[in-house]
């Protein structure tokens, strides 16, 4: 029996992986030309630093071996109770399991900061295809000396209509923190927070490392905007917030963090009866406890973070609870 | 500043003619030139039909942005303005100065967030004066006004914001005032954070926008910073921050966009010579503050005495010498028929002192 898989990203992948030893024909339909979604912009991933290649080839070998079928520059267009259409046609299917995703948040949004603006004022995503490529240095080609990291950028922010937290910032930012210190040892690394949430198991542990063992000063405040001087270096202001004083520092490179925002094309799947966005945008579970890879279609299914910020372990844990759910309406278990 | 492009993000409609003009009380007092000036480039330059009726008042903004004056008063103030705008048939107003335009456009969003206070204030503007208003279509600053035709003006142009013995462009700060977008960033052309009304200006009249750490700061004045005597020395430290973190970029001039603020960073820049002996222009003497009428006008060829530049605090010969403005450096204090004005003494921040060209004309 086929089952349409939407997105070819981790959750994706390992959902069709899951389906397929549990019997079924499933079939990715990936808008990219190839498999991986964001996780092949990743680096290394929290908190054993893994290379992200490591997670990723398994996953593609995988699905080389059990020969599933991909179809790759596809965009679907709509989904119904009997299957998607696609800009390649129409593919009819028992189920469909929506792994969509979710976007990156843009942050030119955050004028503030200068992004799109001021040479050495970054994202995480920047930095992660950095360090893909083998070189982390400024616009100019030199060595950061002076690198400050600002959390929550397009997270926990009403003004830019994003209330939810996305929840992997902060690990990725105390994960970047400490690389950077390994890229260029000599460095002073700031990292400005609002909070610090490592809800996960060994993050608390990492974010202690970062602290006595890498010499990261974490600083409670979010900086309020960044300016050029004139050597190209960039000004930030914030206010330390533990101490009750401004601070105005010049850095030589600022990393935003940007959060996860909802997938775009979450709005047209909404098309179809059964789905709903919740306030975040992101894709509403049927239950947030018992069904939460259901939608309320009875044949329409989520996995990863097409429902909300989630990591990469938790997203490849969700394609298996989905998969499961799939076979058990199908009939399988 | 090249990738300076999220501007285009932000676009306001701006009416192209038929205005209501509205005046700003603290540039009648310190910058009356301004005003006359932008009047004189709407109407004769650029032919447009501006329209204003004396009988308009202030709009109260300092009083209710100081407490004094309570949002219902203010509403029928404005209502009052939006009335005479109605009655002598116009339909879009432009406003001379930040705080009234903010102010506008703080109110025109009440009303539409509560319309029972449009209600009221139809009420008590009809009980106390007897007028009635229709809502204007559309609110622009002068500013934006003057970007709308900023190509027009650069068509006529007699001169460009260019040193005219380097040929190299001129270096240009450019301060928005709090009141333009940081209130309502989509009510002001290319938004709060890199507002883009006098940059367009600057650059399409051949200057170059200088980007500074603190240029998005307050000038200082900030109402009650200045108002409440004792709060001055904030006021005066603001100003201060914002000279210290452009000195070095050595710019030629300052333009700004609100009356506080060009009243601000001309005034204290005497204030701080006084106080520590501290100048921040090229040459020890204190960095010109234009307003972006007499920007325009000195673009058009206007002479600047007509233009009130004679009213600034730093003296503002040193830039029209590197534009290379042809004007009468002895007519600086003569008024109209050429009678004496009257000259300040002489301070530190100014080029040259005021009795020589006193003692010429006397």
């Amino acid at each position: 029996m086929k089952v349409t898989v939407i997105g070819g990203g981790v959750a994706g992948i390992q959902t069709a992986i899951a389906l397929k030893e549990l019997g079924l024909t499933p079939i990715i339909i990936e808008k990219n030309d190839h498999l991986g979604g964001k996780l092949c912009g990743w680096h290394k991933l929290f908190p054993t630093m893994t290379p992200a290649e490591q997670v990723l080839t398994p996953l593609l070998e995988r699905v080389k071996a059990l020969g599933i079928e991909v179809m790759l520059s596809t965009e679907v267009t709509s989904i119904d109770s009997d299957g998607v259409q696609t800009s390649q046609g129409r593919i009819e299917s028992a189920a469909t399991v929506i792994c969509s995703g979710f976007d990156l948040f843009d942050a030119t949004l955050k004028e503030e900061y200068g992004y799109g603006i001021y040479d050495n004022v970054i994202t995480s995503a920047d930095l992660e295809r950095m360090m893909n490529n083998g070189k982390v240095a400024l616009a100019d080609g030199t060595q950061p000396h002076r690198i400050a990291f600002l959390h929550c950028v397009g997270s926990r922010d009403e003004k830019v209509q994003q209330r939810h937290c996305s929840k992997v910032c902060c690990v990725t930012g105390v994960k970047q923190a400490i690389e950077m210190r390994r890229w260029f040892p000599k460095s002073e690394i700031y990292n400005f927070y609002m909070d610090i949430r490592m809800f996960g198991a060994g993050y608390e542990e990492m974010y202690r490392s970062a602290q006595q063992e890498h010499g990261i000063q974490f600083i409670r405040g979010r900086i309020s905007e960044a300016a050029p001087v004139l050597n190209g270096k960039v000004q930030i202001k914030a206010e330390d917030t533990l101490i009750g004083r401004p601070l105005k520092m010049t850095v030589d490179l600022l990393v935003l963090l940007i959060g996860m925002t909802a997938g775009q094309s979450n709005k047209c799947w909404t098309r179809c009866a059964g789905i709903t966005q919740s306030d975040s945008m992101f894709l509403k579970p049927k239950n947030m406890f018992a069904g939460n890879v259901c939608s309320d279609a009875p044949n329409i299914f989520y996995a990863g973070t097409v429902t909300a910020p989630k990591t990469i372990g938790e997203s490849l844990n969700e394609a298996n609870a989905a998969a499961m759910r799939v076979a058990q309406y199908l009939g399988r278990l | 500043m090249s990738k300076r492009y999220s501007w285009n993000e932000f676009q306001k409609e701006i009416a192209d003619d038929h205005y209501f003009y509205a005046r700003s009380c603290i540039r009648q007092n310190f910058f009356p030139g301004s005003e006359q000036a932008f009047l004189n480039i709407m109407r004769n330059d650029l032919g447009k039909d501006v329209f204003e009726d004396a009988r308009h008042t202030s709009c109260t903004g300092i009083g209710y942005h100081s407490d004094i004056v309570p949002l219902e008063t203010i509403m029928t103030v404005v209502a009052r303005q939006f009335a005479l705008m109605t009655e002598a048939g116009y339909e879009n107003l432009t406003s001379s100065c930040i705080t009234s335009f903010g102010i506008y456009t703080e109110i025109l969003e009440t009303w539409k967030e509560f319309p029972e206070t449009l209600e009221q204030t139809r009420k008590s503007l009809y009980e106390a004066t007897g007028r009635t208003f229709e809502i204007p279509k559309n609110v622009a600053h002068t500013s934006d006004v003057i970007f709308h035709n900023r190509e027009q003006i650069a068509e006529k142009a007699k001169l460009k914001l260019v040193n005219a013995m380097t040929g190299e462009p001129l270096r240009v700060v450019e301060h928005i005032g709090c009141h333009y977008a940081k209130i309502f960033p989509s009510k002001g052309v290319g938004g709060s954070e890199f507002p883009y009304v006098l940059a367009g200006m600057i650059e399409s009249w051949g200057g170059e926008v200088v980007d500074y750490p603190e240029r998005r700061h307050c000038c200082g004045f900030g109402f009650r910073n200045y108002l409440v005597q004792a709060n001055r020395g904030y006021s005066v430290a603001n100003s201060r921050k914002k000279f210290e973190s452009m000195a070095p970029y050595k710019p030629d001039f300052i333009v700004c966009n609100c009356p506080g603020c060009t009243m601000f960073l001309d005034k204290w820049q005497y204030t701080l010579a006084e106080m520590e002996g501290s100048t921040y222009g090229q040459d020890n003497r204190g960095i010109p503050v234009l307003s972006y009428e007499e920007m325009a006008g000195l673009v058009l060829g206007y002479d600047p005495w007509e233009l009130g530049m004679q009213m600034h605090q730093v003296d503002v010969e040193p830039l029209l010498d590197k534009m290379g403005v042809d004007y009468e450096p002895s007519s600086k204090y003569l008024g109209k028929k050429g009678k004496f004005i009257g000259a300040p003494k002489s301070a530190i921040v100014n080029s040259s002192p005021a009795e020589k060209y006193y003692r010429i004309k006397r």
